[in-house]
């Protein structure tokens, strides 16, 4: 069993509160008429399927019901991070040991400013 | 664009004070699985609060506080996992998730209630929805009510994990529901009306060793 933190919650719980949801980070194609067959099935259906860090997306069902982002070692289950939507992993392939924390900080600012407007509830 | 607003929702009284007579989710268990008299060696009490006014408040968090606050007397938690409550324990608030949160009040105040928040939200970019008839509240109290719990829920009932003032969504039995600690010896749970009876029954069986009793 995992013993998830959700970083809506801001505590840790079971992992029967949680499910799954795929791969995270994969974006829509801005104009999905533009894209070719190839693009567009890829982006549909073909999945990376690493051994090592994963980012992937989970929700957590009962609880919060909001959907955010573990890291996670797919050959040690090890749960590494857990991010919300919109935000950068510290951990990742080409940082197994979590990017430095000067890094961290230049892009949780410019992640800040590109996502004020799509922040839920703010519109009012 | 006010006026247009207006219009979006259709608010209307969904327990007017007519004839047709309202009954809890539980009345068919009552009968059926039946309601254990309370006595001198009960360690575990349970007791519905039926027909309570139940609103979840969907939008952002300052906006919801400020028109709460002016319409209740008192603001929406904003920390995850929290529970406030008016001073005689009436009304309650609850955070369910960062921008929803679940507003209890005496049965029948809730359709003023959502009219004056309504008014006061204004153009607000927020929603409203009275659940009143899709959920329940029960109270267990006594000194083995924990342990009832502890049976139950693979969330931490430890008053060092749970304090009073807390209220969380978590699984229950096979089902889930949200459990809350409104005072030191008492627990709420607000159940889903279609989970009532599973719940009440679950909650009877594994009482049955501290010889619960429910309160009419």
């Amino acid at each position: 069993m995992f013993h998830i933190y959700c970083p809506y919650c801001e505590e840790y719980r079971e992992e029967e509160e949680f499910h799954p949801k795929g791969q995270a980070h994969i974006a829509r194609p801005a104009d999905p008429e533009a894209c070719t067959d190839e693009q567009w099935g890829d982006y549909l259906f073909f999945r990376d399927n690493p051994r090592g860090i994963h980012h992937e997306l989970w929700v957590h069902a009962v609880g919060c019901r909001k959907f955010f982002n573990i890291t996670r070692n797919t050959v040690s289950y090890e749960i590494l991070e857990t991010y919300k939507m919109g935000e950068q992993p510290r951990f990742t392939a080409e940082y197994p040991e979590g990017k430095p924390d000067e890094q961290v900080a230049a892009e949780k600012v410019a992640a800040e400013a590109a996502g004020v407007e799509r922040q839920e509830g703010v519109k009012a | 664009m006010s006026e247009q607003t207006a219009n979006w929702f259709n608010l209307y009284d969904a327990r007017p004070d007519t004839e047709v007579p309202a009954e809890s989710p539980l009345a068919w268990s009552y009968q059926n699985s039946g309601r254990p008299s309370v006595s001198q060696r009960s360690r575990v009490v349970l007791r519905e609060r039926p027909m309570l006014g139940h609103l979840i408040l969907r939008g952002g968090a300052i906006v919801l506080d400020e028109a709460v606050r002016r319409v209740l007397g008192f603001g929406v938690p904003g920390r995850p996992n929290s529970l406030s409550q008016d001073e005689g324990g009436e009304r309650s608030i609850q955070w369910l998730s960062p921008d929803e949160w679940l507003l209890i009040v005496p049965g029948g105040e809730e359709f003023s209630l959502e009219s004056r928040l309504r008014e006061a939200l204004g153009d607000a970019h927020y929603a409203i929805v009275n659940v009143s008839g899709g959920q329940t509240l029960l109270e267990l109290e006594g000194d083995k009510a924990r342990e009832l719990l502890m049976k139950s829920t693979p969330y931490d009932v430890h008053p060092d994990a749970f304090p009073v003032g807390k209220g969380v969504t978590t699984v229950f039995a096979k089902s889930n529901l949200i459990l809350r600690r409104p005072t030191e010896t008492r627990w709420e749970l607000v159940l889903r009306r279609s989970f009532a009876d599973y719940c009440y029954r679950w909650i009877l069986d594994a009482g049955r060793e501290y010889a619960i009793g429910v309160e009419a």
